[in-house]
C-alpha cells in the first residue's frame, strides 16, 4: 500500500530525514517509536502533503501512485488520514459541519453520492457511539477549548466516519486516561481491515497492549534503524534508546 | 500544494461580476457644481420651493466646509467640478412608470444582477425600488404595500405625493451641516427610497432599493428616509453594484431613519459598489451617512451592514438613543481586499433612560487592504442606566494588510456599564492544512473559516440577504447541520 524508499526532508534548511525507508502492506499495523526530535511527526506531515517540507531525495508510493505528486486534499480523498500530534482549533467553524463538509468532498471525489443532512445525523450518531464523545462536542468550534484528551478523541470520531484507507495516528494516546486510551484502541481496530493500513508513532508501548502491531520500528536520526516484533517495544521501555543507536552506528 | 500565506491572499482574490455597462441613452449634466446646477436637479423633479431652499443652504454651508482628514484613509483630492451631479436614463424622463413600460434595457440590467422587477419572478415577500444612476426606475408591490397603508416610493415620488411627511422628517436626523459630505449630499440628491409605515403596522413584506451606478463621470447621491411610526415594524434592505471604470466615482448617500414609540427599524445592507482593480485603481468612493434616531420609547433600531466593495468605504451608521428604553444594534462584517480601504464602524449616542447598544464588528483585510473600526459610544448625563457591549474582531489574510481599532468612550453618566471586547486573527498555515487533510479544498477551507468568523453578524440578515452576502464572499452555507 505505502512503500517509502531512502526519502530525505529538509525543513527550514535543516535535514530532518535522511534516507526513511518503510514499506507498509494493506491489512498491517506499523507502529513507529523514537526519541524525541528524530522525526516522526516530519514523517507524519511529509505523508499528509504538508508544505513547508522539502523532499530533497527519495520516493513515496501510495497504491502504486507518486504520493508526492497529491496535493494534501486529494492525499484525503484517496484515503489518507493523519491524526493530529496537536489537532488545530477553528474557531467559528462548526466541528460536525466542518466533517460533512470534509466526508462529501472525499465522497464526491470517490464518486459516491453526497449524504444529505439524515444520513449524515445517524453515522454520526453511530460513530460517537464507537468512540463514546460526548455529544455537546460536536456543535462546538472545532477544536476549541477541546481538552488535550477530547481534541485526541475527536481526531478518532474524524476518523471513524471518514474510513480512510491509511490512517496515521501521530501520538494519539499521549494526555490520554486509561479508560479513554482503550476507546481509541478500541476506534482503531474496529477499523481494522485487509484493505487498510495504520501507522501508529507512539511513545508508549502500553497502547500496544490493545493494538497489537504487526511491526514496530525505531526511527533514530531521521532513518528507521530497527524493525520488528510487539517485543521490540518492550525492550525498548525497559532499555530506553540507546542501545538501538549504538547497534545503528556499529553496523 | 502550497498553504503559504501568499496563496490564503490568492483565494480571497475574486472576480467582481457585475462591472458591466448597461448602454442607455442618459440624459447627463455636464460636469460641475454651482447654483443653477442645484437649480436644474430641482427644476427637473418639480421640487416646490421650500426644498429648493434646503437645497441651496445645505450648498452655501457646504462651501464653508472641509473635507474630513480624521479617517484611516487615504485618496487623491477629489475634483468636484469634475462630476456630473446628474445622470437619468432619456426613457425615464418623466419620472417612473409602471413595470409595463420601464425600458427593457434597464429591467435586463437588473435581471443580470439578480434583481428581477418582474413581480411573477421576484422573491416572494421582497418590495424592490431600482435606482439606477439619479432616478428611480421601477418600483415594485406598491399596490400591495398601499392596502397595509405603507407607503414605499422614489424620493422624488414622495416629494410630490406626501410633501407634508417628506418636510416634517427630511433632515431632523442628518441636519443640512452634519458634515461635509452629508452637506453635499442634502445640496445634490437626486432620488433614493422613502418609506412610511402607519402606526401599529408590521410592514407585510420586505422593502428593499437596490442601487447601480451606470453612467460614467458622475456622482450618486441619494437619500433614504425611512420613519417607522407608533407600534410599527419594518425590514429594509439595501444593495448596491457599479461597473469597472478606471476612474473613481463618488457615492455619498445620506439615510435617515426615524422610529417612534415602541417602534422597529431593521436596515441590512449588502453593499458590493466595484472596489477597483487588484492595483488599486478605480473603484467607487462610498462616504455615506447613515443614522437613525430612536425618538420613542421602546422603539428599537439595528444595523445590519456587510461591506465587500468601495475602493474606500466611509460609514458609520449610528443610533441616537432618546427614547427611554431605546435599543441600538449594529452589526457588521467589512472585508477590504487588494488596496481597498474601509473605516467603519457606529456612533451610539445614549440620551434616554435605560438605553441599551449592542456592537459587532468584524473588519476582514487581505492583500493590501486597511480595514478600520471607528466607534463612539457616549453616555450623555441624562442617560441613566445605559448599557452598551462592543464586540470587535480583526481577520487579517496575508502580512501586507492592516486592522486598525479606533473605540471611543464618552460618559457622562457613572451608572452606565460598558463593555468592549477586540481580538485580532489570523488564518494560519495550520488551520488551512488541517482542513486540507480532511479533504477539503482550500478554497472551501478559507470560506468556512471566513464564514464562521462572520456567523455572528450573517445570522441578523434576512435569509435571502445572508444568502447573498454568503455568496460574495464565497463562502459555503454554514449551520446546514446542527
Ligand atoms: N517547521 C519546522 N521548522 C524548524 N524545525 C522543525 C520544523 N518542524 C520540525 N522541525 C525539527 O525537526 C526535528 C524533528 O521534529 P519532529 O516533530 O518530526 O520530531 P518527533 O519525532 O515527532 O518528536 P516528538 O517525539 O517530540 O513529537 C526537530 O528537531 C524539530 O525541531
Ligand atoms: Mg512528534
Amino acid at each position: 500500500m505505502l512503500e517509502i524508499k531512502n526519502l530525505y526532508v529538509r525543513v527550514e534548511g535543516k535535514e530532518i530525514l535522511r534516507g526513511l525507508d518503510l514499506k507498509v502492506n494493506a491489512g498491517e499495523v506499523h507502529a513507529i517509536m523514537g526519541p524525541n526530535g528524530s522525526g516522526k511527526s516530519t514523517l507524519a506531515n511529509v505523508l499528509a502533503g504538508r508544505s513547508d517540507y522539502e523532499i530533497t531525495n527519495g520516493s513515496i508510493t501510495y497504491q502504486e501512485k507518486d504520493l508526492t505528486e497529491m496535493s494534501p486534499e486529494i492525499r484525503a480523498c484517496e484515503g489518507i488520514f493523519l491524526a493530529f500530534q496537536y489537532p488545530v482549533e477553528i474557531p467559528g467553524v462548526n466541528n460536525i459541519y466542518m466533517l460533512k463538509a470534509a466526508l462529501n468532498a472525499i465522497r464526491t471525489y470517490q464518486g459516491k453520492s453526497k449524504l444529505d443532512a439524515i444520513e449524515f445525523l445517524n453515522l454520526v450518531r453511530e460513530k460517537l457511539k464507537l468512540v463514546r464523545m460526548k455529544e455537546d462536542l460536536l456543535n462546538r468550534s472545532v477544536n476549541e477549548g477541546f481538552s488535550g484528551g477530547e481534541k485526541k478523541r475527536n481526531e478518532i470520531f474524524q476518523m471513524a466516519v471518514l474510513e480512510p484507507r491509511l490512517a496515521i495516528l501521530d501520538e494519539t494516546d499521549s494526555g490520554l486516561d486509561i479508560d479513554a486510551l482503550k476507546i481509541v484502541a478500541e476506534g482503531v481496530n474496529s477499523l481494522r481491515s485487509r484493505d487498510r493500513a495504520i501507522i501508529l508513532v507512539t511513545h508508549y508501548q502500553r497502547l500496544l497492549n490493545y493494538i497489537v502491531p504487526d511491526q514496530v520500528h525505531v526511527l533514530s536520526e531521521g532513518r528507521i534503524v530497527k524493525s520488528g516484533h510487539r517485543e521490540l517495544a518492550l525492550k525498548l521501555e525497559e532499555k530506553g534508546y540507546e542501545w538501538v543507536k549504538q547497534e545503528a552506528d556499529a553496523a | 500544494m502550497a498553504t503559504r500565506s501568499q496563496d490564503v491572499e490568492y483565494l480571497v482574490k475574486k472576480e467582481y461580476k457585475h462591472g458591466f455597462v448597461t448602454d442607455v441613452d442618459s440624459d447627463t449634466v455636464p460636469p460641475g457644481l454651482n447654483e443653477d446646477v442645484i437649480r436644474l436637479i430641482s427644476a427637473k423633479k418639480n421640487e416646490p420651493e421650500w426644498l429648493l431652499e434646503w437645497r441651496l443652504e445645505a450648498y452655501r454651508h457646504w462651501l464653508t466646509m472641509q473635507e474630513p482628514k480624521w479617517a484611516h484613509v487615504r485618496h487623491k483630492p477629489i475634483d468636484y467640478q469634475a462630476i456630473s451631479y446628474y445622470s437619468a436614463p432619456k426613457s425615464q424622463q418623466d419620472g417612473p412608470k409602471s413595470l409595463a413600460e420601464v425600458d427593457p434595457k434597464l429591467l435586463e440590467t437588473y435581471e443580470k444582477l439578480g434583481i428581477p422587477l418582474h413581480e411573477q419572478k421576484m422573491l416572494a415577500g421582497v418590495a424592490v425600488d431600482a435606482v439606477f444612476d439619479s432616478v428611480s426606475v421601477a418600483t415594485t408591490f406598491k399596490e400591495k404595500l398601499a392596502e397595509a397603508g405603507v407607503i414605499f416610493c422614489p424620493f422624488s415620488e414622495a416629494v410630490q405625493n406626501h410633501p407634508e411627511l417628506v418636510r416634517q422628517y427630511l433632515g431632523t436626523v442628518v441636519p443640512t451641516g452634519d458634515n461635509f459630505f452629508a452637506a453635499l449630499n442634502s445640496a445634490v440628491f437626486t432620488d433614493g427610497s422613502f418609506c412610511y409605515i402607519p402606526k401599529h403596522t408590521r410592514c407585510p413584506m420586505e422593502l428593499s432599493t437596490y442601487f447601480r451606478i451606470n453612467a460614467a463621470n458622475t456622482g450618486q447621491f441619494e437619500r433614504t428616509l425611512i420613519i417607522a411610526d407608533t407600534g410599527s415594524y419594518v425590514s429594509y434592505l439595501e444593495g448596491c453594484t457599479a461597473p469597472m471604470r478606471d476612474e473613481n466615482q463618488l457615492h455619498a448617500a445620506v439615510v435617515e431613519l426615524i422610529a417612534l414609540d415602541n417602534a422597529q427599524i431593521k436596515y441590512s445592507t449588502v453593499q458590493n459598489w466595484y472596489p477597483g482593480d487588484k492595483n488599486g485603481k478605480g473603484g467607487i468612493y462610498n462616504f455615506v451617512t447613515k443614522r437613525g434616531d430612536c425618538r420613542g420609547e421602546n422603539s428599537k433600531i439595528s444595523w445590519t451592514q456587510v461591506e465587500t466593495g468601495s475602493a474606500i468605504t466611509w460609514k458609520y451608521p449610528s443610533c441616537i438613543l432618546r427614547g427611554d428604553n431605546s435599543r441600538g444594534e449594529f452589526y457588521s462584517v467589512a472585508v477590504t481586499n487588494n488596496y481597498q480601504q474601509a473605516d467603519t464602524g457606529t456612533k451610539m449616542i445614549h440620551i434616554g433612560k435605560n438605553t441599551s447598544s449592542t456592537i459587532i464588528s468584524k473588519g476582514i483585510s487581505a492583500g493590501h487592504g486597511q480595514n478600520a473600526y471607528r466607534g463612539l459610544v457616549r453616555v450623555t448625563k441624562t442617560a441613566e442606566n445605559a448599557r452598551n457591549y462592543t464586540q470587535c474582531d480583526s481577520l487579517l489574510m496575508g502580512d501586507k494588510c492592516g486592522a486598525h481599532t479606533f473605540p471611543y468612550i464618552e460618559v457622562k453618566n457613572s451608572s452606565a456599564q460598558i463593555e468592549h471586547e477586540a481580538s485580532t486573527s489570523k488564518i494560519s498555515d495550520d488551520q488551512l492544512f488541517y482542513c486540507m487533510q480532511r479533504g477539503i479544498s482550500p478554497e472551501d477551507a478559507v470560506n468556512m473559516i471566513v464564514n464562521g468568523f462572520c456567523k455572528e453578524v450573517f445570522k441578523e440578515l434576512p435569509m435571502e440577504f445572508a444568502v447573498e452576502a454568503q455568496k460574495l464572499l464565497g463562502v459555503t452555507l454554514e449551520g446546514a447541520v446542527g
